[in-house]
């Protein structure tokens, strides 16, 4: 297992590595000049003299191979830099928008999993009734619901029937719980209902599948318990798909919310990505590329010990 | 029609309220001023910068030479700021400024000529490795000068007509000298001004917050304890921050859409106060292509618009409004609508401008039906409706007119390598002066953003006339001559519609007047809150 481990931490690096040369030559592909943006677009007085200062103090007037090899050395020695846009230092914007989006990822995940995995289960249990329906038609809903759709449901809801919108600057929990509450509760509850309707639809197909295996059969046979043999038997087994697709999708929520945010108004990683691309701010884009490739490595290689642990057949070798 | 007849009475009312009579109210003290910005501010130098976004959450914490006077809408009536006098001498070309005693700054120094001298020095005569976004403003200025620690003098290359409204421009706020001499760029990303409040602390993609500063030299302001500014991007957004009282004002503007919505939702607890714009949609024909090269071509393309008609429709749904010659009506150089009608595609008779048009397609060369590509830049509001309205225009002289929109950082590199037939172009004024408003038409080695492509030694001539000129009268004689040459007798470039600020706000918020720029009157030293 310790030599599987190893062997999965040093595949990162190649991945890793993979991506970073990805993401600094697709950057440079796309038109569009950040100095350009900044100083010359509206501005009757822009100077080429100006602007070519400006490329020459962000290093962007260098050959291709130094800026890479620069950057390379930097992401070496876990400095990324700074944002060519606002000059600050790339932890020190990403550190500010982590927490918001780490803890939004986690209440939606709580959500979702808190909704779906009794749902699955008991619409599985209940296959072709009217309960089985019932939770068909309210997961299908949700993958049909944007969640920035709900989300501005949500606001138009509070404003007309309560009067009364969510905190707009992010209030982070150490600091006043409620506040951090009144304001993340909404839009996790918009991502966490997209996110229960993927999980309960994995939960159920995964649960009729492992109901209908021999061992449970054996296990009804010989009399044992229902909560037993699913606790148990059916469950543990089912969750290995469940797993994945939470796994993922929790991933996916550090830097993909970005409609939600929005809406929001969540100062989250999801928005800087956005605007980091739009503003052709190089630094900023790639270090967020790498630091999404890196959350999703990491959360894979987790599920993947994950498995290990739910299902003693698996061995790593 | 109920709905749009209560909206209209409460607009009225909001308007009303919001009128200098109510303006009028004593001012009183305390409160948090929380206010929504739809931009961030890149670095915090407004030297540098060109967002409003370093303007509204940053303002308060400086002041500049002059300024715009804070109660008047037009914004072209100049008040002193830090200079409580100036007077100018015969020959025009020297300003002498006497500036305030006892003003300091929020590290309790005091502020003298020295530290303006340093901060216009860094302006107009950056030292290498600093980028000054507005240094062509200031070509005019030969020397500035500190005899005494309250005398500032400018000493200019030839007379100007515009140089009182450059020492009012937003962006140059005063500096401390000792800092800039030890670090030029330390405003980047420090705040050290002489503003009515103080920093507090900035957290970046969220808020910005400032408050009272006890010392300031204005004794009695300002009203307010303190402001939040709130970072917000998305305008539906901003609409539901105001109307769910979580910002009591968004200082940029709202669509005609958004506001209406406001005052359904808020009535008596929004007012509105709204001003012609000075922005402008342009349209750049690129000189160096065919048939854009021909001035026939280019007037029958000013001559297909029905800007009144224009007006009226967009105006329902779009930040667009004002049918304007070269300067934003309301303005002493703005042209009278009885001159404007007189220009091509400004005649109220639009069947005749169109045949008139269609003359000179014909004339050009210019086969029926004739088909180029309008780019359009990415941006919904108010690009969208005015490039499909133009495209419509077009079509009605016979010219077949295909839109690409292009994504806005890539739009004025498009522009600027000159990759387009036509295009649609953007200008906005931080103050309102002709010199800046005028200065883009020049020739194209003298200004870079001349993006239809031109050499008119003509209009470089008028331009400078009306620059140098210092007798209004004379000033205005130039600038009509100018903007007859460039929208009538070249079309070297096409004026859509002036765009019109909509600014709804919470009723609590007294003391501040809308102008014609989103850059101006953001000091926020006489805005006060009524609960």
């Amino acid at each position: 297992m310790a030599k599987y481990i190893v062997k999965r931490l040093l595949l990162m690096i190649p991945t890793l590595l993979g991506v970073a040369v990805l993401i600094f030559f697709l950057m440079r592909v796309v038109p569009g000049d950040i100095v350009e943006l900044r100083f010359a677009g509206e501005s009757a007085f822009a100077q080429k003299e100006n602007l070519d200062k400006e490329r020459a103090r962000l290093g962007l007037d260098r050959p291709l191979w130094e800026q890479f090899l620069t950057w390379m050395l930097g992401i070496v020695r876990l400095d990324f830099g700074t944002s060519m846009w606002t000059g600050a230092p790339i932890m020190e914007e990403i550190k500010l928008r982590a927490a918001l989006s780490f803890q939004l990822a986690v209440m939606a995940t709580i959500i979702a999993v808190v909704l779906a995995i009794p749902l699955g289960v008991v619409a599985a249990l209940k296959q072709d009734t009217w309960v089985d329906y019932a939770v068909r038609i309210f997961s299908i809903a949700g993958l049909a619901t944007p969640s920035f759709w709900l989300g501005i449901v949500f606001i138009l809801l509070l404003l007309i029937v309560f009067k009364w919108l969510p905190p707009m600057v992010y209030t982070p929990f150490w600091v006043n719980p409620w506040q951090n509450m009144l304001q993340l509760i909404w839009p996790a509850l918009a991502v966490g209902y997209r996110y229960s309707a993927v999980a309960t639809r994995m939960t159920r197909s995964a649960m009729l599948e492992v109901l209908r295996e021999d061992y449970i059969r054996t296990a009804r046979a010989k009399g044992l318990w229902l909560k037993l043999i699913l606790s148990r038997h059916a469950l543990k087994n089912a969750m290995l798909p469940v797993l994945t697709v939470i796994a993922l999708e929790f991933a996916f929520l550090m830097g993909g919310l970005v409609v939600t945010e929005q809406v929001f108004n969540l100062n989250g990683l999801g928005m800087l990505f956005v605007e980091s691309v739009a503003r052709r701010d190089y630094t900023l884009t790639q270090a967020l590329v790498m630091l999404v490739a890196f959350v999703f490595i990491f959360v894979n290689f987790t599920v993947d010990l994950m498995y290990a642990w739910l299902d003693p057949r698996i061995r790593f070798r | 029609m109920r709905r749009h007849l209560s909206i209209l009475v409460i607009a009225i009312v909001a308007v009303v309220l919001t009128s200098p009579a109510a303006a009028q109210d004593k001012p009183r003290y305390g409160g948090e001023l929380v206010f929504a910005v739809p931009s961030e501010p890149p670095s915090y130098d407004a030297h540098r910068e060109e967002t409003f976004g370093v303007i509204h959450p940053l303002a308060p914490h400086y002041n500049t030479l002059l300024r715009p006077d804070p109660t008047d809408r037009t914004a072209t009536k100049i008040v002193g700021d830090l200079a409580e006098s100036w007077t100018i001498s015969k020959d025009g070309r020297t300003y002498t400024l006497k500036l305030r005693r006892g003003v300091k700054f929020h590290d309790g120094s005091e502020m003298t000529s020295k530290d303006a001298k340093a901060s216009y020095d860094k302006i107009i005569f950056p030292p290498a490795g600093v980028a000054s976004d507005r240094k062509g403003e200031y070509l005019d200025v030969e020397a500035v000068q500190a005899p005494d620690p309250y005398t500032l003098v400018f000493r200019l290359k030839w007379t100007s007509g515009s140089f009182l409204m450059s020492l009012a421009s937003p962006w140059n706020w005063i500096y401390k000298a000792d800092i800039l001499a030890k670090d030029m760029r330390w405003y980047e990303t420090n705040v050290m001004g002489t503003g009515p409040f103080v920093f507090v602390e900035h957290v970046r993609g969220s808020h910005w917050v400032g408050k009272r500063n006890p010392n300031y030299w204005d004794k009695g302001k300002p009203y307010l304890d303190g402001y939040r500014a709130i970072f917000i991007r998305d305008s539906a957004a901003q609409v539901a921050a105001v109307r769910g009282e979580r910002a009591h004002i968004q200082f940029r503007g709202f669509s005609p859409a958004e506001r209406d919505s406001l005052i359904q939702a808020l009535g008596p607890k929004i007012a509105v106060q709204e001003s012609p714009w000075d922005c402008a949609l342009l349209v750049a024909m690129n000189h160096d292509k065919k048939p854009f090269d021909d001035k026939r071509f280019r007037r029958a393309l000013t001559l297909a618009l029905d800007r009144y008609q224009g007006s009226q429709a967009l105006s329902k749904i779009a930040i667009v409004k004002e049918v304007a010659g070269v300067q934003v009506p309301g303005a002493p150089f703005a042209t009278p609508p009885a001159e404007l009608e007189k220009l091509a595609g400004y005649g109220r008779d639009i069947a005749k401008s169109r045949a008139e048009a269609r003359r000179l397609l014909k004339e050009a060369s210019v086969p029926d039906g004739f088909a180029f590509t309008f780019k359009n830049r990415g941006i919904p509001m108010p690009y969208e409706p005015v490039g499909v309205w133009l495209i419509d225009q077009w079509r009605q002289i016979g010219l077949n007119v295909k839109q690409e929109v292009i994504e806005a950082a890539k739009y004025y590199a498009e522009l600027r390598g000159g990759n387009f037939d036509v295009a649609m172009d953007f200008q906005c004024g931080y103050i309102v002066e002709p010199d800046l408003d005028l200065y883009k038409f020049q020739s194209k080695d003298k200004s870079p953003a001349n993006y239809s492509r031109y050499t008119d030694k003509v209009l470089d001539e008028l331009y400078e006339k009306q620059s140098r000129a210092v007798d209004a009268e004379e000033r205005k004689k130039a600038i009509r001559e100018f903007e007859r040459r460039l929208l009538d007798d070249e079309a070297h470039y096409l004026y859509t519609l002036q765009w019109h600020r909509i600014i709804p706000h919470s009723a609590k918020v007294k003391g501040w007047t809308v102008t014609p720029s989103h850059y101006l009157n953001q000091q926020l030293d006489a805005v006060w809150l009524a609960e």
